[in-house]
């Protein structure tokens, strides 16, 4: 596959370009927004569709539930906010109104992780994933680039029900073909190796991709796998990698508790049993920062997925 | 319409239900169940235009309604069965495993007649609106009504709805509120008191109706001027006085009843104040 960086942008200007292309092609897509249109690039869904778009203020919880109120009669409703306040801040809600009610709700949620920055950890979720992906019937999704998340938009969309589809704040690197469909549940494989799995979602794919040159220098053949969706997960291209290359790297930009690697381990644990290393954050919060300084701060960065990868080969 | 006497017919069979459904399981809510009997009667039996035995989610062309305090889920059960959402008998099943009955209304099981899960208390109100701003954008003339519990005013989430129907004037849509004083801890002016709510709502920009919902012509009256006064750019509420218990005199004037079961022998001392109208399941 070719890594070639074609520009930088940010995940969020996927999202919010996605939407309003989407806008234009399905009626039925509705938008809410907790004060933070500017932030989530909903501007120009808002400025083409202001019938179709809510502007709900600093409550997230009504917005949740308004959400969950216009599916019925036939919506699709994308909210938009941070990812601190698009699941903890509003997790009962999304329980009960949306998850268990098994409505058509698109719970898209920006800033997520350490790369928000220098707003600091009251900003920086690092538990949503996990808090979602617990939820039964909801799908969780993590694109890694602009593109990627553009195609997660339109996928989303002719998903039928509950999905939480997190994206970030900096500029990154735009790699991923444009024209590449994101299929729900179908990891793809941007480069085979022998040696060991890299099992990489969101900002960190990028890491991953650079961390692929340095292991080749030292004689690590990696396969890099870029798992979009989370939940649910690609059992078979995770078992399929795991079988040649008998050890794992998972690589994300959230917790160890309840992230990509717990549910890469979870199921390798039950059905595969193989050494696994988490590029991970480890049990703490965030800290106010750049991103950079932050992906280094906290073992998130290119070295720690090159270490990660020696120490799951020297565990084989 | 049907006629006063017709309707109060229904409510106290509702109320035999409830007590019935509450007392085989042993668990449930029969206070505040007790209470909306006559509201909830009024508003399926005669006020909404509903379409009970083909049921579809989205209610295109149909009131909908909304329980928002779920746990009084035994009137609503009894009020969908017997206006035909399914069959009566499968009252019987109410919190029993397996049951499209669930302990808080759900709609997993695909039981006809419920729209959304509700139990954690203080979310119907927004979803209303949600369905009140999708039926305006189908061009859907049909009213959403949404009933919440005064204990439940505590929650935080109300008070961002209430605040957001009023700014932004979602006129069909009729918010009521179980006033019967009681919370699970005791009255609610000493729980957490809510001080002058119908004040608080006029404040947020809606329009307040005071009515006694235990007296089924005045609580027919009141739901035929809401129809007249919707879609007037305000939001309507109306501030229902009840009577926790209301029909068995032993459940009343107390808030013991909250969430708690009659034994045989009360069932029975509920029941014979309950005659059978129309046929019990």
């Amino acid at each position: 596959m070719d890594f070639t960086i074609q520009n930088y942008k940010d995940t969020r200007s996927g999202f919010g370009d996605g939407l309003a292309e989407l806008g234009k092609k399905n009626e039925k897509v509705v938008a809410l927004c907790a004060d933070l249109t500017g932030s989530l690039k909903m501007d120009a869904f808002a400025r083409e569709f202001p019938d179709r778009f809510f502007q709900t203020g600093i409550s997230e919880a009504n917005m949740i539930g308004m959400a969950a109120g216009l599916t019925i009669g036939g919506f699709i409703p994308f909210t938009g906010t941070f990812a601190n306040f698009s699941t903890g801040r509003v997790y009962d809600q999304i329980r009960q109104s949306v998850a268990y009610s098994g409505k058509n709700v698109k719970i898209c949620a920006s800033h997520a992780g350490v790369t928000l920055g220098e707003d600091g950890a009251t900003h920086q979720i690092l538990e949503d994933i996990g808090m979602m992906k617990m939820l039964p019937g909801m799908t969780v999704i993590v694109p890694c680039d602009y593109n990627q998340t553009k195609a997660a938009v339109k996928a989303v969309a002719l998903h039928e029900g509950p999905v939480y589809l997190r994206f970030g704040r900096p500029k990154v690197p735009n790699f991923t073909p444009a024209d590449q469909k994101l299929v729900i549940g179908k990891a793809i494989l941007m480069k085979e190796g022998t040696d060991v799995s890299i099992f990489a979602t969101g900002h960190l794919v990028w890491k991953a991709v650079e961390a692929l040159s340095i292991l080749a220098e030292l004689g690590i053949n990696a396969e890099l796998i870029n798992v979009h969706t989370i939940k649910p997960l690609d059992e078979e291209a995770v078992l399929q990698s795991v079988r040649k290359t008998a050890c794992v790297v998972t690589a994300e930009e959230h917790q160890r508790n309840g992230g990509l690697g717990d549910s890469i381990a979870q199921l390798l644990a039950l059905k595969m049993p193989r050494p696994v290393e988490m590029v991970a954050v480890n049990d703490s919060f965030g800290q106010s920062g750049t991103p950079e300084q932050l992906l280094t701060e906290y073992h998130l960065d290119t070295m720690d997925i090159v270490e990660a990868a020696k120490r799951a080969v020297a565990r084989k | 319409m049907r006629d006063i006497q017709q309707l109060e017919n229904l409510a106290t069979q509702i109320r035999r239900d409830i007590v019935r459904m509450v007392h085989a399981c042993q668990s449930g809510h029969p206070g505040g169940s007790l209470g909306c009997a006559d509201f909830l009667t009024a508003l399926y039996f005669n006020q909404m235009k509903v379409n009970p035995t083909a049921f579809s989610m989205d209610g295109k062309g149909e009131d909908l309604f909304f329980l928002s305090n779920g746990h009084i889920s035994p009137v609503f059960y009894s009020v969908l069965a017997r206006r035909g959402y399914f069959e009566v008998k499968e009252l019987a099943t109410f919190r029993r495993i397996h049951s499209r009955l669930q302990g808080h209304p759900a709609t997993l099981e695909k039981l006809p007649g419920i729209r959304v899960a509700s139990g954690s208390l203080g979310q119907g109100l927004s979803v209303a609106i949600g369905a009140a701003q999708a039926k305006k954008l189908n061009g859907d003339d049909r009213l959403v009504y949404v009933l919440m519990g005064d204990g439940e005013q505590q929650e935080g989430q109300i008070w961002e709805a209430a605040l957001y129907a009023g700014a932004k004037k979602i006129d069909n849509l009729i918010a009521v509120i179980d006033y019967n004083g009681k919370q699970i801890d005791g009255p609610v002016d000493q729980v957490v008191s809510l001080g002058d709510l119908q004040a608080k709502y006029e404040s947020f920009g809606w329009k307040v109706t005071r009515f006694n919902g235990n007296n089924m012509a005045e609580v027919v009256k009141t739901l035929d001027i809401a129809l007249q006064q919707a879609n007037q750019q305000i939001p309507q509420l109306l501030l229902m006085e009840t009577e926790m218990g209301q029909g068995v005199d032993f459940m009343m004037g107390t808030h013991k009843w909250h969430g708690v079961a009659p034994n045989d022998e009360q069932l029975e001392k509920a029941l014979a104040q309950l005659p059978e109208t129309i046929g019990d399941y």
